[in-house]
């Protein structure tokens, strides 16, 4: 057994930390793809991941599916799941604002979370970790494998979503509409389907988030809130709509989140993330990447 | 011109004052006052918001926070510290009011999103606070023992004297909020909701007005929530979590957000629906209340409220 | 109060505006006479519209002075500046399309009648005295704009016209001495650009300044007393209808080139 030391101690709080802002990095990007092209904040992301972890759980455990075909199948329903909140949801709103927007998306968050209770009750669920959890060891800390999946697949999404909006026709058409949805019109975008394509996009995110951190932190019906709204401070920290500032500030978050539980208070964990999403609000609501002088022209 | 009839607001005092003798002698209502004491305490708390939200079009979502805030202050005050429940409940609107000011001058700068956020983010904290602060509050298993009310030796102590003593409370907020709202702070408060430009040149302080009906709304929701620590005697953190303040949304979507009688329409329907008509879904009403937000938002966005001006419409086409 | 009462309602000296490196105005410097109608006409993206929210309070200039009644005014908040007594209408109509015709003009009165959040909400017996005065006010100004008549619809379901009639009528609810109209004339058809320049005059004619962006050369050349020109920040010349229309550095700049600007 090697010895706990302060600064082991430390790296510990900062590998969990990295862990869990990974996770809050992907809710992250996931609120800005929608965002990007619709300017609506999702509240319901956070169960996106939920969903994911639920249902991989389901699939994996109850099922008995291999992980190989448990793991896209997830990804698949999740999707879906993000289809329909935009079918059901957003698009059949006739005059949107901010504030039907928010509150139509509410709505669809705790339809989801009464749907996920039904389904699962109210338990919090295991899911064995992808390649055991022998734990490596360094400089003191101990790291599970499964932090490493985590930090990969969120290497893994940022590749990947580079090369969807920079080398792909639909992934241009996208960012065509981010910045421009009536000039994207003209040029024969269609609008509809590239803030359905966010919805399913954001929901495949949200999905390995919640695959990939359930055998770290189980799962459960009610987690999905929390996980937005750190998953927004991420958002906020970085600069709303900005992919790197997002990963940044999922990061960061992650690392106040675990250094604050561990040496101040560990009641005060959820608290720590808030506290950070407030005062960036409050002193600099551009973020650390966001440009101040584009947040003014922001439409909301 | 916006009016708000003398009439149906005569009628309602009626109908409020005379209603525990209908619900004696009607046969299976009888337990309705008690319920009418809910809605009455949820209704102080809509009709802040809906000054908040409808009118002046500045979201929160954390007002379950200040409904917390009354009913602890008035918890410890009066258990552990034996003072007065009536001080205790002022001061708890001290307290509601200095913390609304507090998060409502950096919040309410915000907008959209940005204050949706904000005030969600501030209600779960105090929710944590609630949580971990044991000494004080006693952590998730909550307080007891905390006091009735009563005024001169005459006890607060049977449904119908409660009854009477919240509606008082509520029918006096309501008056209040009728005349702010067709005055000229109603109008200033309109007039940022249209345009905040428009509103700045005509000499409206927007920042100020923002923040007075935040701290209006803090303060019934802080008197709401000594009502309710003095009724029921014991509180705990979940009657104050996220969900409530999404349940006051819920509550002013549903009976209209544009209209004062909304806030009632609607806190009387949620009254209902979660203590009476939803008993068979138990804890899957949630659904419901997500579906009820839905439908209102796609199909109604002014709320019950809302359907007399589309009756209207369709009759003069 | 010892302050100086100048001839000038309003003195801009070196105003410069600057949004990161773009510079908006450059050294600015004008003077608006009290009981006159000053016109400032320029090209699209001349900075008419920066001036205006300059002076209006929207923005805070970079550097240099704008002075009302010989107050300093370039730091206060758009809704101090409205209380000092300068008001304005805006470009893209910006009415509370939520009330009544009347009650927008009655907003206006806000600033000048006052009744507390508290006071209002226990209806003091003043409070009802200032609403019914409010109200008579508010009625007065829709008379003497004209459209009296339509004080009980709703602002959305004005047509253009009167629209902007009504937000010139909202601006002289607050009392102003100076009053800023904002391109009054743009959008409308011929009877409608009258009745505006009209009302414009007889504006000037109850002792209320006005300063006025627009690009209807016609109303311009008729109705103002001094004008100036604006082009990409500086002024580029600046006197009476008559000087401006024969100064050729004017036509070059906005009355040669100028056609195409109807945004």
């Amino acid at each position: 057994m090697e010895k706990i030391t302060f600064a082991s101690q430390l790296m510990q709080y900062l590998i969990t930390g990295l862990t869990v802002g990974s996770i809050y990095a992907m809710v992250a990007i996931g609120f800005n793809i929608i965002y990007n092209v619709t300017e609506i904040i999702n509240f319901a992301q956070g169960e996106f991941v939920m969903l994911g972890g639920l249902i991989m759980v389901f699939l994996h455990v109850a099922a008995g599916l291999p992980l190989l075909a448990a793991f896209p199948l997830t990804i698949i329903l999740v999707t879906l799941a993000g289809m329909l909140l935009d079918r059901l949801a957003i698009s059949p709103i006739r005059q949107p604002s901010v504030l039907t927007l928010i509150i139509a998306t509410i709505g669809a968050s705790i339809i989801i979370k009464g749907i996920a209770m039904f389904i699962w009750g109210k338990d919090p669920f295991d899911l064995p970790a992808f390649s055991g959890r022998n734990p490596i060891h360094l400089m003191g800390a101990v790291i599970q494998p499964q932090y490493l999946w985590v930090g990969g697949f969120l290497i893994i999404i940022v590749i990947l979503l580079t090369f969807f909006f920079e080398k792909t026709i639909i992934g241009k058409a996208m960012s065509a509409c981010a910045e421009n949805p009536d000039a994207a019109s003209l040029v024969g975008i269609n609008v509809k389907h590239m803030i359905l394509l966010s919805f399913s996009l954001s929901a495949a995110i949200g999905a390995v988030a919640g695959i990939t951190i359930t055998p770290i932190s189980l799962m459960e019906y009610d987690r999905g809130a929390m996980l937005a709204i750190k998953g927004f401070g991420a958002v906020v920290l970085g600069g709303l709509g900005s992919f790197p500032g997002a990963i940044l500030g999922g990061l960061i978050l992650g690392t106040i989140e675990s250094f604050g539980a561990g040496l101040i208070h560990s009641g005060y964990k959820d608290a720590f993330a808030l506290i950070v999403l407030l005062a960036v609000l409050f002193i600099r609501p551009s973020g650390l990447l966001g440009s101040v002088e584009v947040s003014k022209f922001k439409r909301f | 011109m916006l009016r708000i009839g003398k009439l149906p607001i005569t009628f309602f005092a009626l109908f409020i004052i005379v209603f525990p003798w209908i619900a004696r002698v009607i046969p299976g209502i009888g337990h309705y006052p008690d319920l009418l004491i809910f809605a009455g305490i949820y209704c102080l708390m809509t009709m802040g918001l809906s000054l908040l939200l409808g009118y002046t079009g500045q979201i929160s979502l954390g007002q379950a926070a200040f409904y917390g805030i009354g009913a602890y202050v008035s918890a410890i005050l009066t258990t552990t510290y034996g003072l007065n429940p009536w001080l205790c409940m002022i001061i708890g609107m001290i307290v509601a009011a200095i913390v609304a000011i507090m998060v409502g001058v950096p919040a309410l700068k915000l907008r959209g999103h940005y204050l949706a956020m904000a005030t969600l983010a501030f209600g779960i904290i105090v929710f944590i606070i609630f949580n971990e602060e044991v000494e004080w509050t006693g952590g998730p298993d909550g307080m007891s023992g905390i006091p009735g009310l009563s005024v001169f030796g005459f006890n607060f102590d049977t449904t119908e004297k409660y009854y009477y003593l919240v509606w008082f409370f509520v029918y006096a907020a309501f008056i209040f909020t009728i005349n702010v709202i067709q005055s000229r702070s109603g109008r200033a408060l309109r007039a940022i909701h249209a345009s905040e430009a428009a509103s700045n040149a005509m000499g409206i302080d927007v920042s100020r007005f923002k923040i007075m009906v935040f701290v209006y709304s803090a303060i019934l929701a802080s008197l709401a929530g000594s009502l309710y620590a003095h009724r029921l005697n014991f509180i705990n953190p979940t009657t104050f979590d996220l969900f409530f303040s999404i349940k006051l949304l819920i509550m002013i979507a549903l009976g209209g957000m544009h209209d004062i009688w909304g806030a009632i329409i609607g806190a009387f329907l949620i009254t209902f629906l979660s203590f009476e008509w939803l008993h068979f879904f138990g804890e899957f009403e949630v659904i419901v209340y997500g579906v009820i937000l839905l439908l209102i938002i796609i199909f109604l966005p002014h709320g019950l409220a809302g359907i007399p001006h589309i009756v209207k419409g369709w009759l003069r086409r | 109060m010892n302050e100086k009462r100048t001839e000038n309602i309003l003195e801009v000296e070196e105003v410069i505006m600057a949004f990161g490196g773009l510079v908006a105005l450059i050294n600015l410097d004008f003077q608006v006479q009290h009981h006159t109608i000053k016109a400032i006409i320029g090209p699209n993206g001349a900075g008419k519209t920066t001036l205006f929210n300059v002076i209006t309070g929207s923005f805070s200039p970079t550097e240099g002075t704008v002075r009302f009644n010989g107050k300093s005014i370039e730091n206060l908040k758009a809704h101090e500046i409205a209380k000092l007594g300068i008001s304005r209408t805006f470009q893209t109509i910006e009415l509370f399309t939520n009330m009544t015709v009347l009650e927008n003009v009655m907003v206006g009165c806000h600033t000048r009648i006052k009744s507390s959040f508290i006071a209002s909400g226990l209806r003091l017996p003043q409070v009802k005295r200032k609403e019914e005065q409010m109200r008579s006010k508010a009625m007065d100004i829709l008379e003497f704009v004209g459209i009296a008549d339509k004080y009980n619809e709703s602002a959305d379901s004005l047509p253009l016209g009167e629209r902007k009639i009504l937000e010139i009528g909202r601006a002289l609810a607050t009392e102003p001495e100076l009053v800023c109209l904002d391109e009054p004339a743009s959008g409308l058809n011929e009877t409608e650009t009258q009745a505006a320049a009209d009302l414009i005059r007889r504006i000037k004619d109850k002792g209320v300044t006005v300063w006025l962006v627009e690009h209807d050369m016609k109303v311009v050349m008729d109705i103002a007393d001094d004008i100036m020109v604006l082009n990409y920040g500086e002024k580029s010349a600046e006197g009476p209808p008559l000087e401006i229309q024969n100064n050729p550095k004017v036509s070059e700049a906005y009355l040669g080139g100028g056609e195409e600007n109807n945004a």
